[in-house]
C-alpha cells in the first residue's frame, strides 16, 4: 500500500470513530458514570456574559473622560444621524409638520408618489435606457397600487440615509488602510470579524447604546454595510495600475492631488461596484433593523411573523424584493454610468437637465395643486389592490390538500437526515471534538491553524454554549450540506450549457437580491415553525455562491487543458470528471466557504422560527436587551465562522499548491 | 564645446530583502554569492552612469535584468538604498520631498510602457494633467496642451477618450503629456514595447524627428536591442542588475564586454550598425564623389560594391580621411563576427 493510502486509511478511521462517538456518546458517558465527557460541567463555565454586561454597564453608566461622558458621545453620534434623517423622512414620508398629535398642523406635505415615480423613471433613463426606466417606474408604481407606498418610503428614506454615510465612511477608511500599513494590519482582522459575526450580535449593544428606534437602526446598518466598501476600496486602489502611481507620482503630484485625482478616479469602476454592495447591504440591513426600531417594510414582516399572518407578510415581503429589484438595478446601472467617461452633449444648461427640472416643476405643480386634489399627493387609498386574502387562501388551500405530502416530505427528513446528524453533534465528547479540530487544523495548515481551531473552539466550550454551538453546526452543516449537493451541480450545467446558464443566473440574481427574511415567509407557510422549515429558507439563501463559484471555476479552466483532453480521446464525461471539475475543485470550495458563511448569518433569523441553536441565544438577548449574552453567543457563531474559514481555505490553497496554481 | 553632464548615478545599489542596508553597511561591494547567502535580491549592483545633456541614452536588459528598477532610481520613484543621483550637480536623493515635487514638475517627464493615461480624462485634459496640478491658468495650460498635441499628431483628436484611441495613439498622448512641461530629462520606460512591430517602426521615427526638434537628454529603456541600435547615442547593457557595458552601439558591435553581449550583436544586421569610418582603409585614396565617414555602411553599400574603384571618405569637415573598398563592405555584409 502506497504512503498517501495509508493516511487516508487513518482519516477515515478517525471520522468513523468520531461518528460512533458521537452515536452511542451519551450512552458511553452514563456507563462510564462520566457525564462531563459529552456535557460541559456547570461549574467550569467562565461567566463571560456577567463580565460583558458589567462592562457595558459600566461604560453606559459611568465612563468619561473629563466631563464628557460615553453616553454624552453616543448622543452626539445620534443627533448627528438624526438630523438628516428626520429631514430625508419627512420629505418621502410624513410631511413637515409642526406642533404634536392633534395638534399637528402639515406645513409642507411629503412629496408626491406622482413626483417620487417620474423621479425613478428618469433616473432610469439618465443612467441607462428607456427599458430600465420602465422597469423601475414599474417597481414604484407596485408600491403605490398595493398600498405599500408609506412603508417602503420609510425604508427609502433610511437608504438614504445610510448609503452616504457608509460608502463615504468606507472610502475614507478604505484610503486610510491603503496608505498605512499599520492601519490595514489593525483593520483587517477587525472587518474579518465584522463580516463573520452576525449582525444580530451587534444590534445588541447598539440597542443598548442608541435605545430602540430607527437611529439604532441606521447605527447598526451603517456598521453593517460599511466593512466590505473598506475592503474593495483597498483593494481596488491597491489593483489601480502601477504605472498609473508611477506617472502621478512623475507628474508632480502632492499626496492629497496623487489620491483624488489620480488614484480614486482610476478605480472608480471598482469603487462604484462596491457602494452598489452598500446599497444591497444597507437594505438587507435596514429590514432586519426593524427588530430595534426601524419602521417600514421590515417592520410590517416582522409584525405579520409574530402575528403569523401570512398574508400581511407575504405582501410586504413582495414589496421589499419590489423595492431591493429596482434600487439594485437602477444603483447597478448608476454604477455603470458613473464608471465610464461621457462625451458632454452639446446643448444649452437647460437641454442637458432637462430631467431635473422636468421633476422639479412637477414637485412644485404637486405641492401647490395639492391643496386642492389630495389624489395628486397621495394615492388614493380606495384604489389599493391587497392580495392578502388571496394567499391566505392559497396557503389554506394548500394545507387542506395537500398537508400529509408536506408533512411526509418533512418527516423523511428529519428522520433520515437532519436527526441523526443532530444526534451524533451532540453526542461527540468535547475533548474528542476538539482534539479532532486541532489535527484537523495542523493537517490543513500547520500549528497556527492548529492552535487556532483548537483555542477558539475551547473558548465556546468554556463560556459554556457547547451544546447550543453543536446545534448551530448541525443545522448549518446539515443547509450547506444540502445547499452544495444542489449548488455545484447547478453551477456545472450553467458553466457548460449557455441557455441553461442564462436562466439559472436568473434564479440566483434573484435569490441574492431578496433580504433574507423573505425566505422565511413562504416556507413557514407551507412547513410551520421548526428546523426543517429553518433548514429550507437557509438553503435558499445560502445556495447562491455555490452556483456562482462552481459555475465560474468551471468556465475558468483553460482552454488548452480541454483541447489536450479532447485530443486524448475524452468523452464528455471524462472531461467533465478528470479535467474540470478537478481543475475547478479550488473554486468550488471557496463557493462552499461562502455558502457557510451566508448559512450562519442566516442563523439568527430562523431563530424567529424557533429553532434551538446559538441564534436562539442572540435572539433572546435581543428581546432582552442583554448585552452579555448576545455578544457572547454573537462571538461564538463568528468563531465557528472563523474556524470553518480558514479550514476551507487553507484546504483550497493546498489544493492550488497542488495544481500549479499558486506557489 | 565639451558636453556636460545632466544625469548621473553614483554606486547605486537597490537590494531587497530584510538585511540589504545591513548587507550594505557590513561590506559596501558586496559580490553576487554574498547578496545570495543574506537571503536579499539584487535588483541593481554598483550601477555607475553619466548622461551628457542632449544625448539618447539607452538602458538595456532582458526582463529581470534591473533595467526598470535602476530608471526608477534615476527618477528617485524607488528610493536606492545606497549611492547617488546627480541631476544638474546636485544630489536627488537629498532632495526633500517638496523639492522632489517642484523638480518632477518642471524638469522631469516620463513615458510609459502601457501608456498610464487616466481613463476618465479626455485626451487634451490628460495632456493638460501635469498642468492642471502646478496650478497653471487653465486658458495657458490648454494653449500648451493643444501645442503638444498637435506636436504628436493628435490635432483634431483632443476630446477623443483614451479607450477610443488604437495603441500608438494612447502612446502619443503618453509622450505629449511628458512634453507638456518642457522637462529637461525625459524618461521613456519601454514606450513602444506594447505596440505592434509596424505602429513601433513608426513611432521610433516619429521619437527621432522629435528628439531633433527638441534636444532633449532622454533616458531610454527598452528589452530591443534591433531599437536600442536604431534610436541610441550610447547604450548601456544590464545583466542580473548590474551594467555590464556602457558604449555607442557601433563599439558594441565591434567589442562587446562579454559573450552575453556578443550574442545580442550577433543577431543585428552589422551594416546597419557600422559606419563607413569603423571599416575604411586609413589614409588610402579613392576615386569619385567622397562619402562622410559618420554614414552607416548599409546606407551606401551598393554604391560601394558596384564601384570600380575603392571610394574616398572624408570626416565632418570634408577632409579626405581614408577610403572604403568592396572588400570591406563584403567583410560587414557577409563576415563572422570576429572577422572585422
Amino acid at each position: 500500500m502506497s504512503r498517501l493510502s495509508r493516511s487516508q486509511l487513518v482519516i477515515l478511521l478517525l471520522v468513523g470513530l468520531t461518528i460512533l462517538l458521537g452515536y452511542f456518546g451519551s450512552n458511553l458517558g452514563k456507563a462510564l458514570d462520566a457525564r462531563w465527557i459529552t456535557k460541559f460541567p456547570s461549574a467550569w463555565v467562565v461567566p463571560f456574559k456577567t463580565y460583558i454586561s458589567s462592562a457595558m454597564s459600566w461604560l453606559i453608566e459611568d465612563a468619561a473622560i473629563g466631563p464628557v461622558s460615553f453616553t454624552d458621545v453616543t448622543r452626539a453620534a445620534a443627533w448627528l444621524i438624526e438630523q438628516p434623517y428626520d429631514l430625508v423622512l419627512s420629505l418621502l414620508a410624513e410631511g413637515f409638520v409642526t406642533g404634536q398629535g392633534n395638534d399637528a398642523q402639515v406645513i409642507l406635505p411629503a412629496i408626491s408618489w406622482i413626483v417620487v415615480i417620474t423621479a425613478v423613471v428618469a433616473l432610469g433613463q439618465y443612467c441607462r435606457d428607456w427599458g430600465l426606466a420602465a422597469l423601475v417606474g414599474g417597481c414604484f408604481t407596485y408600491l403605490a397600487v398595493f398600498g405599500q407606498w408609506d412603508s417602503a418610503m420609510v425604508t427609502l428614506a433610511s437608504v438614504l440615509i445610510a448609503v452616504p454615510i457608509g460608502a463615504g465612511g468606507g472610502l475614507l477608511l478604505g484610503i486610510l488602510a491603503y496608505r498605512h500599513l499599520t492601519f490595514d494590519r489593525i483593520i483587517s482582522p477587525i472587518l474579518d470579524l465584522m463580516q463573520t459575526i452576525p449582525i444580530f450580535a451587534y444590534l445588541v449593544p447598539i440597542l443598548f447604546m442608541f435605545g430602540f428606534g430607527p437611529i439604532s437602526a441606521l447605527v447598526a446598518t451603517i456598521i453593517y454595510a460599511t466593512p466590505p466598501m473598506v475592503r474593495i476600496t483597498t483593494l481596488a486602489l491597491r489593483a489601480v495600475d502601477p504605472e498609473i502611481l508611477d506617472f502621478g507620482r512623475m507628474a508632480g503630484t502632492t499626496q492629497k492631488q496623487l489620491m483624488w485625482r489620480v488614484l480614486v478616479p482610476s478605480a472608480s469602476h471598482s469603487l462604484m461596484v462596491g457602494v452598489n454592495q452598500v446599497i444591497m447591504l444597507t437594505l438587507n440591513m435596514v429590514i432586519i433593523a426593524s427588530m430595534i426600531g426601524a419602521g417600514g417594510l421590515g417592520f410590517d414582516v416582522l409584525a405579520a411573523l409574530r402575528r403569523l399572518d401570512i398574508g400581511a407578510g407575504f405582501e410586504a415581503g413582495i414589496a421589499i424584493v419590489v423595492l431591493a429589484i429596482a434600487v439594485d438595478r437602477l444603483s447597478q446601472a448608476f454604477a455603470e454610468r458613473m464608471g465610464q467617461v461621457h462625451h458632454e452633449l452639446p446643448g444649452s444648461w437647460l437641454t442637458r437637465h432637462r430631467r431635473t427640472i422636468l421633476v422639479l416643476i412637477l414637485l412644485i405643480l404637486t405641492w401647490v395643486l395639492g391643496q386642492f386634489s389630495p389624489l395628486l399627493l397621495e394615492y388614493p387609498e380606495s384604489q389599493t389592490i391587497t392580495t392578502g386574502g388571496f394567499w391566505d387562501d392559497t396557503v389554506k388551500y394548500l394545507n387542506i390538500n395537500y398537508f400529509d405530502t408536506f408533512e411526509a416530505i418533512k418527516i423523511f427528513f428529519l428522520t433520515w437526515f437532519m436527526i441523526p446528524i443532530k444526534t451524533v453533534l451532540l453526542g461527540i465528547p468535547w475533548p474528542w471534538a476538539i482534539a479532532m479540530l486541532t489535527l484537523l487544523g495542523w493537517h490543513a495548515g500547520g500549528w497556527r491553524l492548529a492552535l487556532l481551531c483548537g483555542g477558539l473552539a475551547s473558548l465556546i466550550l468554556i463560556s459554556g454554549l457547547w451544546a447550543k454551538a453543536m446545534v448551530t453546526v448541525y443545522l448549518c452543516g446539515a443547509s450547506v450540506f444540502l445547499a452544495t449537493l444542489i449548488g455545484v451541480p447547478l453551477g456545472v450545467v450553467a458553466a457548460l450549457n449557455k441557455r441553461a446558464g442564462t436562466v439559472i443566473n436568473l434564479l440566483i440574481d434573484t435569490l441574492q437580491t431578496l433580504p433574507s427574511f423573505v425566505y422565511l415567509i413562504p416556507v413557514v407557510m407551507l412547513f410551520r415553525v421548526g428546523d426543517f422549515t429553518a433548514l429550507i429558507a437557509i438553503v435558499l439563501y445560502a445556495l447562491a455562491p455555490a452556483v456562482r463559484y462552481a459555475a465560474h471555476g468551471v468556465r475558468s479552466v483553460s482552454e488548452e487543458l480541454i483541447e489536450a483532453g479532447l485530443v486524448s480521446g475524452c468523452t464528455r464525461t471524462q472531461l467533465l470528471r478528470h479535467i474540470r471539475l478537478p481543475m475547478a475543485l479550488p473554486e468550488i470550495l471557496l463557493g462552499i466557504n461562502q455558502t457557510i458563511m451566508l448559512a450562519l448569518s442566516m442563523l439568527v433569523i430562523t431563530a424567529l422560527v424557533g429553532t434551538r441553536d446559538l441564534g436562539q441565544e442572540v435572539y433572546i438577548a435581543l428581546t432582552k436587551a442583554d448585552t452579555g449574552r448576545g455578544l457572547v453567543a454573537g462571538l461564538s457563531i463568528a468563531f465557528i465562522a472563523i474556524i470553518a474559514d480558514r479550514l476551507i481555505n487553507a484546504s483550497a490553497r493546498q489544493a492550488r499548491i497542488r495544481f500549479g496554481m499558486e506557489s | 564645446m565639451t558636453p556636460t553632464t545632466k544625469l548621473s548615478c553614483r554606486n547605486v545599489w537597490k537590494l531587497y530583502g530584510p538585511n540589504a542596508e545591513t548587507l550594505l553597511a557590513q561590506n559596501p561591494n558586496p559580490s553576487a554569492d554574498d547578496i545570495r547567502n543574506a537571503g536579499v535580491i539584487g535588483a541593481v549592483r554598483n550601477a555607475n552612469i553619466e548622461i551628457v545633456e542632449g544625448e539618447i541614452f539607452i538602458i538595456m536588459g532582458l526582463s529581470g535584468s534591473g533595467k526598470s528598477t535602476l530608471v526608477r532610481c534615476l527618477s528617485r520613484l524607488i528610493e536606492p538604498t545606497s549611492g547617488e543621483v546627480l541631476f544638474d550637480d546636485a544630489d536627488l536623493l537629498r532632495a526633500s520631498e517638496k523639492e522632489m515635487i517642484e523638480i518632477r514638475r518642471h524638469k522631469m517627464g516620463m513615458v510609459f510602457q502601457h501608456f498610464a493615461l487616466l481613463p476618465h480624462l479626455s485626451v487634451l485634459q490628460n495632456v493638460m494633467f501635469p498642468l492642471t496640478i502646478q496650478a497653471t491658468p487653465k486658458h495657458e495650460a490648454e494653449a500648451k496642451a493643444r501645442d503638444v498635441v498637435e506636436l504628436v499628431g493628435l490635432k483634431g483628436r483632443e476630446d477623443y477618450y483614451p479607450r477610443e484611441l488604437s495603441g500608438g495613439q494612447q502612446q502619443r498622448v503618453g509622450i505629449a503629456r511628458s512634453l507638456v512641461t518642457e522637462p529637461d530629462l525625459w524618461f521613456l520606460d519601454e514606450p513602444f514595447s506594447a505596440l505592434d512591430p509596424l505602429i513601433r517602426r513608426e513611432m521610433q521615427d516619429e521619437f527621432l524627428r522629435l528628439q531633433e526638434r527638441l534636444h532633449k537628454t532622454i533616458v531610454f529603456i527598452t528589452h530591443d536591442f534591433e531599437e536600442a541600435v536604431r534610436l541610441a547615442d550610447r547604450i548601456a547593457i544590464m545583466k542580473d542588475g548590474e551594467v555590464i557595458q556602457i558604449a555607442t552601439p557601433e563599439e558594441l558591435v565591434m567589442n562587446p564586454a562579454t559573450d552575453y553581449v556578443a550574442e545580442f550583436t550577433r543577431h543585428i544586421p552589422r551594416s546597419k550598425v557600422l559606419t563607413v569610418g569603423g571599416v575604411m582603409t586609413v589614409g588610402a585614396a579613392g576615386e569619385g564623389e567622397p562619402i562622410v565617414q559618420s554614414t552607416r555602411v548599409s546606407a551606401v553599400a551598393e554604391r560601394i560594391i558596384t564601384a570600380d574603384a575603392p571610394i574616398p571618405v572624408t570626416d565632418g569637415k570634408g577632409l579626405v580621411i581614408g577610403a572604403i573598398d568592396r572588400k570591406a563592405v563584403a567583410h560587414v555584409l557577409f563576415g563572422e563576427g570576429d572577422a572585422v
